[in-house]
């Protein structure tokens, strides 16, 4: 048999066609418990499920935002979660052309015998899990494999290891109606070169390729997730255009057509980087059979949470702040963005942090 | 390192580039000296060196022709060989635009353990072979690879020993500064339905982008050379030109990256009316291809041809004629313009030209 063509088939395609529409992006809003934990702290705010629950809610019902956003991805707690009047995140997302999605990775363990290389666990009881988040409204999902570049990394085995796990989370994904988002980050961590990260993210992708393609994945139905090809967090910055020439060589070198959207994630840079670098993507004049867009947490976020700071009365603020960005991305999904929202300082502060994890 | 980018690199992707213009494609006559004798055999025509001179001449000089093809892919004697009043067949082409190719593959040896599964030979000394071959004026390589479909085949031993095999002669090539035709041809001999030679297509065709990269081909430098995905030659149902053209772009849009210039596909067994029309559905699709789709033809484009010439000097114009006919219609078709009415298709065109289990 060829690629998947079970119950699902029709609709897969369909959501992933839709969540690839130019003009809108993804945001990710799906920070587990722990990693929420740290956003919050960093603006003072208490860890605690109300607090969470105010955070997501100020993001999914900031006006005019919707228009922007095919998708958002929640952590399971969110997707059961409702605003104060007690209506479900999800109803919300959906009455807004929003399609929920779901994390449904376990996070990374280290693998045996490497340099600190990580494999990522989720798979048990995943076909149980996939249906009760089908059922409670979610259509897509996301997995993180994480990689990183040192001297004689990403090894083969984490290669293989990480490329097999997300193949296998995607096709049980399929097969319970969720289009797996695929997501092999390769982390910006190091004083690598541009050229380096380009080997690297091409030698990744293929191997993911081939691993969806032996797994029998519906590509058609699905979505990537993937790093843009920037140099390592500590080697000299490079302009947007050399950014995005890379970065389009290597998907065009690796991602097959039959993929219809890419959205990139953000790692550590920063709001008006990451708008900058999609902007100069989709102004490259190249072919590009994919849409090109966003899955931006961070690169969403930073200024929405300061203005926020878990006050009620910057409520408005922080949503004005979320519509700015949420609308700069979009602009950049379509080449035009000016970089008016760059404005004061604001959004231009570096989001790194080493060896990140979610 | 990421792709090759060594001395070549430029020009391997300006000549890719070239070979894969919308209304161009290859006429494929790199019959080796076996095969051509077969097909010489079957016009009653002796196979001597001046009789393959001949058809070869009767081939590159045919007016009107070059304006439809972009490149030739060679034997080794004919990259050698002149035309009667002493001109280099390599130069003859050249004026016209028309980049000459060679085909660089030993054929094919069986592999133990498998139910007659083969891979291709052809490595030994091939670097050297290929600066040899550049310096006398070619520009491109062919190797094919052959993969059948059958209960347990194409094995996951035979689709790793062709894919690996054709990534490794990719390299070399580009080291040398010719642009690889990776040809990993899947047979359409059996019973199967055009579902499963999709299945094994995709599935071949991602062994060799898996292996292609492994190997670091530069793939703006390179072309595929794939089988249409069509039903096995002995299957109940024949499929109509759109539904191979749907599965065909379907398989491509999952494995090819869109890097690759373009793709120019084999005719296999198919008449010259059916290749025709097959491409031409396949370039009439509404879907998103961001490679050319175009023609890759020896028996496709030369069937008629030879039936008319029939080793007959008077028979040269009328040929000739022949294979601008072949050669427009398939132009028209890498544009999705070809109509069925208009052309001159003969009996001959219509008549399938499978071979069961064909060796070059």
């Amino acid at each position: 048999m060829s690629a998947y063509t079970g119950k699902y088939a029709e609709e897969l395609i369909a959501t992933a066609k839709y969540i690839s529409t130019p003009g809108k992006g993804i945001l990710a809003a799906d920070e587990s418990t722990g990693t929420i934990g740290k956003r919050l702290a960093s603006i003072k705010v208490e860890n605690v499920e109300s607090n969470r629950q105010a955070l997501r809610e100020l993001l999914f019902t900031a006006p005019n935002v919707c228009q922007y956003m095919s998708g958002v991805i929640l952590f399971e707690e969110t997707l059961y979660q409702k605003t104060l009047e007690g209506k479900p995140f999800v109803e919300v997302l959906k009455e807004g052309g929003v399609v929920p999605g779901i994390k449904v990775d376990k996070g990374t363990v280290d693998l045996a015998g490497t340099n600190g290389e990580t494999t990522t666990q989720g798979h048990d009881g995943l076909a149980q899990r996939c249906k009760q988040y089908y059922q409670a409204g979610a259509r897509f999902s996301k997995w993180r494999a994480v990689l990183k570049i040192g001297a004689i990394e990403p090894s083969e085995l984490a290669i293989q290891q990480n490329a097999q796990g997300l193949a296998r989370y995607a096709i049980i994904c399929q097969e319970n109606g969720l289009v797996p988002i695929v997501e092999p980050e390769i982390l910006v961590d190091g004083s690598h070169s541009i050229d380096k990260c380009a080997e690297v993210t091409e030698r990744v992708l293929a191997a993911c390729y081939k691993a969806l393609n032996d797994q029998k994945v519906l590509l058609e139905g699905t979505l990537l997730k993937p790093n843009m090809v920037t140099p390592g967090s500590d080697a000299p910055k490079l302009s947007a255009e050399e950014i995005a020439k890379y970065t389009v060589r290597s998907l065009q070198r690796t991602v097959p057509p039959a993929v219809p959207g890419i959205v990139f994630l953000s790692g550590g840079q920063s709001e008006e980087e990451a708008t900058s670098n999609l902007n100069a993507m989709n102004a490259l004049d190249t072919i590009k059979p994919w849409t090109l867009s966003f899955s931006f947490g961070r690169a969403l976020q930073a200024t929405v949470l300061k203005t926020w700071a878990g006050k009620k009365e910057n409520l408005e603020a922080a949503q004005n702040a979320l519509y700015i960005r949420a609308k700069a991305n979009s602009e950049a999904t379509l080449g035009k963005y000016g970089g008016s929202a760059g404005a004061a300082g604001v959004g231009t502060e570096s989001l790194h942090v080493k060896d990140y994890k979610y | 390192m990421s792709a090759y980018n060594g001395k070549y690199a430029e020009e391997l992707m300006a000549t890719a580039k070239y070979l894969a213009t919308p209304g161009k494609g290859i006429l494929a006559a790199d019959e080796s000296t076996g095969t051509i004798g077969k097909r010489l055999a079957s016009i009653n025509v002796e196979n001597l060196e001046n009789n393959r001179q001949a058809l070869r001449e009767l081939l590159f000089t045919a007016p009107e022709v070059a304006q439809y093809l972009s490149g030739v892919i060679l034997f080794e004697e004919t990259l050698y060989q002149k035309t009667q009043d002493g001109k280099p067949f390599v130069e003859v082409l050249k004026e016209k635009g028309v980049l000459p190719g060679i085909k660089v593959d030993k054929g094919t040896v069986e592999i133990y353990g498998t139910n007659g599964e083969t891979t291709t030979q052809g490595h030994d000394n091939l670097g050297q072979r290929c600066q040899k071959y550049y310096d006398a004026g070619a520009r491109f390589a062919k190797w094919r690879a052959v993969l059948k479909i059958g209960i347990t085949e194409p094995s996951e031993l035979a689709t790793q020993l062709n894919a690996q095999g054709l990534a490794r002669y990719a390299i070399v090539c580009q080291e040398n500064g010719l642009v690889p035709i990776v040809e990993p041809e899947v047979l359409t001999d059996g019973d199967h339905s055009i579902e499963q030679c999709a299945a094994v297509t995709e599935r071949v065709l991602a062994a060799c982008y898996k292996a292609l990269n492994d190997q670091h081909v530069l793939l703006e430098g390179s072309l595929l050379k794939p089988n249409m995905v069509t039903p096995g030659s002995e299957a109940s149902c024949k499929a109509s030109p759109e539904e191979i053209a749907k599965y065909t772009v379907r398989t491509l849009q999952r494995t090819v990256p869109p890097a690759v210039p373009g793709i120019v596909f084999l005719s296999g067994g198919q008449s010259e009316e059916e290749a025709t029309q097959n491409l031409n559905a396949i370039n009439a699709l509404d879907t998103v291809k961001p490679w050319t789709l175009s023609f890759s033809f020896g028996r496709a484009l030369q069937a008629t041809v030879l039936k008319t010439w029939s080793g007959k000097k008077e028979n040269v114009d009328a040929a000739q004629k022949a294979l601008h006919v072949r050669a427009k219609s398939n132009s028209e078709a890498t544009l999705g313009k070809y109509g069925t009415g208009n052309q001159e298709a003969t009996a001959t065109g219509k008549e399938s030209l499978h071979v069961k289990d064909y060796n070059y």
